[in-house]
């Protein structure tokens, strides 16, 4: 298959759009450099931003409905990069494929066209690791990140339930690792890698969040990181809040992997405040 | 008599279930066959250190069975062996093959002196104690093992490697451990003093005629690579419940102290997490395993004996103590031994600064709770063993989804099954304590007798 073939409907979601512009452009960036050609989803909205926990009622699935549909179009995968988005995208898509009676009640709403699950929601990173394959990522990197101790952060939402969501192993993950990897980083794990930062729990138990979050970061510096990595926009926010106040010199920084990326691939106006990276402790 | 079948009965298994079928078989005057995959028989009774509820030393209990199977005259005891294949004859009879893997050792030299094994040089894991204690080379299970005849372990023996090295003209094959093989050992060869020992041993395959079978292959546990969550089988101070076992056993690798395998420190706190894949539909097995909430207030119980300003804490769902004396036992374990249980699943064990942080609910007080533990105990599913799906093809008998051998109806042909002539006991079928599987295994032996005494009355009279 020549690179040219390998083409994903894309879906950016909110926060890429707006806070997180840096992951989007980054993730354009280095999925280009690989060949890999994301072609926007036209005039998608909202993806839901949490699957929808009352399945009783169907316009709760509209909204990832019509990003699903919509791709439907291109007949190719849709592609994310948000944990959220992804999260939201394919467990409707999962819940729609079983419930075909709410599928037709769904349909029934929605004017652009019929849910008809054909499309595949996927990850860049599964996309990486599956269709492309380590080594090819490793082909591309210019700068490779020797000594970079990164610490892989998987949180939450990811990659649970691993039924529905199809990534990796929640409880003995391995696809950013591996990632790291074939950058010429060194992956270190660390206890609470695929831990909740507790974004969730910002409006119904603030402080909790603060909390978590700074576990995510004493745990991956406990380990020897440098760097926290990272596929989720909201767990960035978190990661970077919860260390707000402390000396620069205290601060672990918190990448989206596209940005690590982009750094190995020599790729530097992508690759974000956090590289060059400062002296390794 | 072939017309009426043999009274010659096969025993498939050789733990408490399968001996307890064969003693009560052989001592009706009735010739048993009993087969054995382990160089020694026993089963996982051999590893356990003291029984519920009645804290009875299980060795001590179980060694005067096992010697008495060792000399009975009316069965042949085939170890190290598994049944190769099984024909069905017209008059009802089977025709079984049962393999001895070669054992490098001549058992009719053998006086079982245990030289050998004293001087073989080189040691590998034991699985008898499940990864904590090293055994020789050649060894058997136990010091109580019967028969008391060793066996090589040929993939680890660096001198049979050597010799199959230079037969097959290679270079010196190392091992996993880096040791090269090496012509110059034959350390047991050159030391015992019958001359048993045999480089040239190959398998052997004898041929049974039978006339009914009991089929009690046993159980497992669930390895703890299946629970990542917990460590995956990395962390080297979370075991399993075998294996706890062995630390408390007297005859076990610690000879009876509870001491932690990475450093040999006594622990100071020992967590146990009850349902450890059990009850678990999406990451372990659906069903109840049944033991564990017993065997797990007996091993805090003895910890607390052994350590008794140590801690135990036990993880549990809800505490499953049908069963004569057992609701009691649990409730000494937690008002006398000073056991603290906690009612909540644990979500993540995980180690840091020199402990290990197990997480998990107090759903009680409601309350996240993060234990730093010395040691862990996880009651990890019981499991039907790996053959036994395999074993039970070869005589017809049906497995369930778990693997289970099927009995022909669970509530009033619990111990028979669609095979003429063929039983089931033990934990084969499900999950069970040594009470039932030995109940069970009397049952069987029943069924066994009884068909055996119709074939008896339906010969006719010897003519004078």
């Amino acid at each position: 298959m020549t690179s040219a073939e390998r083409i994903y409907s894309y879906f950016p979601g909110c926060t890429l759009a707006t806070t997180a512009v840096d992951y989007d452009v980054s993730g354009r960036a280095v999925a280009a450099a690989l060949g890999l050609e994301l072609r926007e989803v036209p005039d998608w909205n909202c993806c839901g931003a949490a699957f929808p926990l009352n399945a009783e009622n169907v316009m709760n699935f509209i909204a990832p409905a019509r990003a699903l549909i919509a791709a439907q179009r291109s007949g190719h995968d849709l592609a994310t990069l948000c944990a959220v988005c992804f999260h939201a995208l394919k467990r409707s898509d999962s819940f729609l494929r079983t419930h075909p009676e709410a599928a037709d009640r769904l349909n029934a709403f929605v004017t652009e066209g019929d849910f008809d699950g054909r499309v595949t929601v996927r990850h860049l990173l599964g996309i990486l690791r599956d269709d492309l394959g380590w080594e090819v990522v490793s082909r591309h990197v210019a700068a490779p990140l020797q000594g970079l101790r990164a610490a892989p952060y998987y949180g939450c939402l990811l990659l649970r339930p691993e039924a529905e969501m199809e990534l990796d192993n929640p409880e003995a993950p391995r696809v950013l690792h591996d990632l790291l990897q074939s950058l010429g980083a060194e992956p270190v794990g660390f206890a609470r890698q695929a831990e909740c930062c507790g974004s969730t729990l910002l409006v119904s138990a603030p402080g909790a969040n603060q909390r978590l979050s700074a576990a995510v970061i004493e745990s991956a510096r406990a380990a020897g990181a440098m760097i926290v990595v990272t596929a989720c926009p909201l767990c960035k926010f978190n990661l970077d809040r919860a260390q707000e106040g402390r000396p620069a010199a205290e601060q672990l920084p918190v990448a989206y992997f596209t940005q690590v990326m982009a750094a190995a691939f020599g790729l530097a106006e992508h690759a974000g405040p956090a590289f060059p990276l400062r002296a390794a402790a | 008599m072939s017309n009426s079948g043999c009274t010659t009965a096969l025993v498939i298994g050789a733990g408490i279930g399968g001996i307890t079928a064969a003693l009560d078989i052989a001592n009706s005057g009735f010739p048993v066959v009993l087969v054995e995959r382990e160089p020694s028989i026993g089963g996982h009774m051999a590893q356990l250190s003291e029984t519920f509820p009645t804290l009875d030393c299980s060795q001590c209990i179980m060694t005067p069975r096992t010697v008495e199977v060792g000399h009975h005259e009316n069965i042949r005891l085939h170890t190290h062996s598994e049944i190769e294949s099984v024909r069905k004859q017209p008059s009802g009879n089977y025709t079984v093959r049962i393999r001895r893997r070669a054992a490098y050792v001549d058992w009719d030299k053998c006086t079982g002196c245990g030289v050998c094994q004293e001087k073989c040089p080189f040691k590998v894991e034991s699985l008898f104690e499940r990864g904590i204690g090293k055994r020789k080379v050649i060894y058997t299970l136990s010091p109580q093992a019967v028969p008391n005849k060793p066996v090589i372990d040929a993939e680890h023996c660096r001198y049979l490697q050597s010799k199959w090295d230079m037969e097959a003209g290679r270079a010196p094959s190392v091992d996993k451990q880096g040791n090269p093989a090496t012509p110059k050992c034959g350390a047991c060869a050159k030391l015992c003093p019958t001359g048993a020992i045999d480089w040239e041993q190959q398998d052997t395959v004898v041929e049974e005629e039978v006339g009914a079978i009991v089929m009690a292959t046993g159980y497992d546990l669930l390895p703890m690579e299946r629970l990542p969550e917990y460590g995956g089988g990395e962390l080297r101070d979370v075991v399993d419940g075998l294996a706890f076992e062995r630390l408390l056993a007297a005859s076990g690798p610690t000879a009876g102290r509870v001491l932690r395998p990475s450093d040999g420190a006594e622990p100071r706190q020992v967590v146990f997490v009850q349902c450890s894949g059990s009850r678990d539909p999406e990451r372990g097995v659906p069903y109840c395993s049944k033991i564990c909430c017993l065997y797990v207030a007996k091993q805090a119980m003895l910890y607390k004996h052994r350590v008794p300003d140590g801690q135990a804490y036990v993880f549990y769902i809800d505490v499953r103590a049908g069963g004569k004396g057992y609701e009691e036992f649990v409730t000494r374990a937690q008002e006398e031994s000073g056991v603290v249980y906690l009612r909540g699943k644990v979500s993540k064990i995980y180690a840091q600064d020199g402990k290990l942080m197990v997480k998990g609910a107090d759903t009680l007080s409601h309350r996240a709770v993060e234990i730093p533990a010395d040691l862990v105990v996880l009651a990890t599913a019981f499991v039907p063993r790996a053959s036994t799906t395999a074993v039970a093809g070869l005589f017809g008998v049906g497995v369930d989804d778990n693997g289970f051998l099927v009995p022909g109806d669970e509530e009033m042909a619990p111990v028979e099954c669609g095979a003429e002539g063929v039983f089931l006991a033990g934990a084969a079928l499900g999950p069970k304590d040594i009470p039932e599987t030995v109940a069970q295994a009397s049952g069987a032996a029943a069924k066994v007798l009884s068909l055996f005494q119709q074939r008896v009355n339906a010969q006719p009279p010897v003519a004078a």
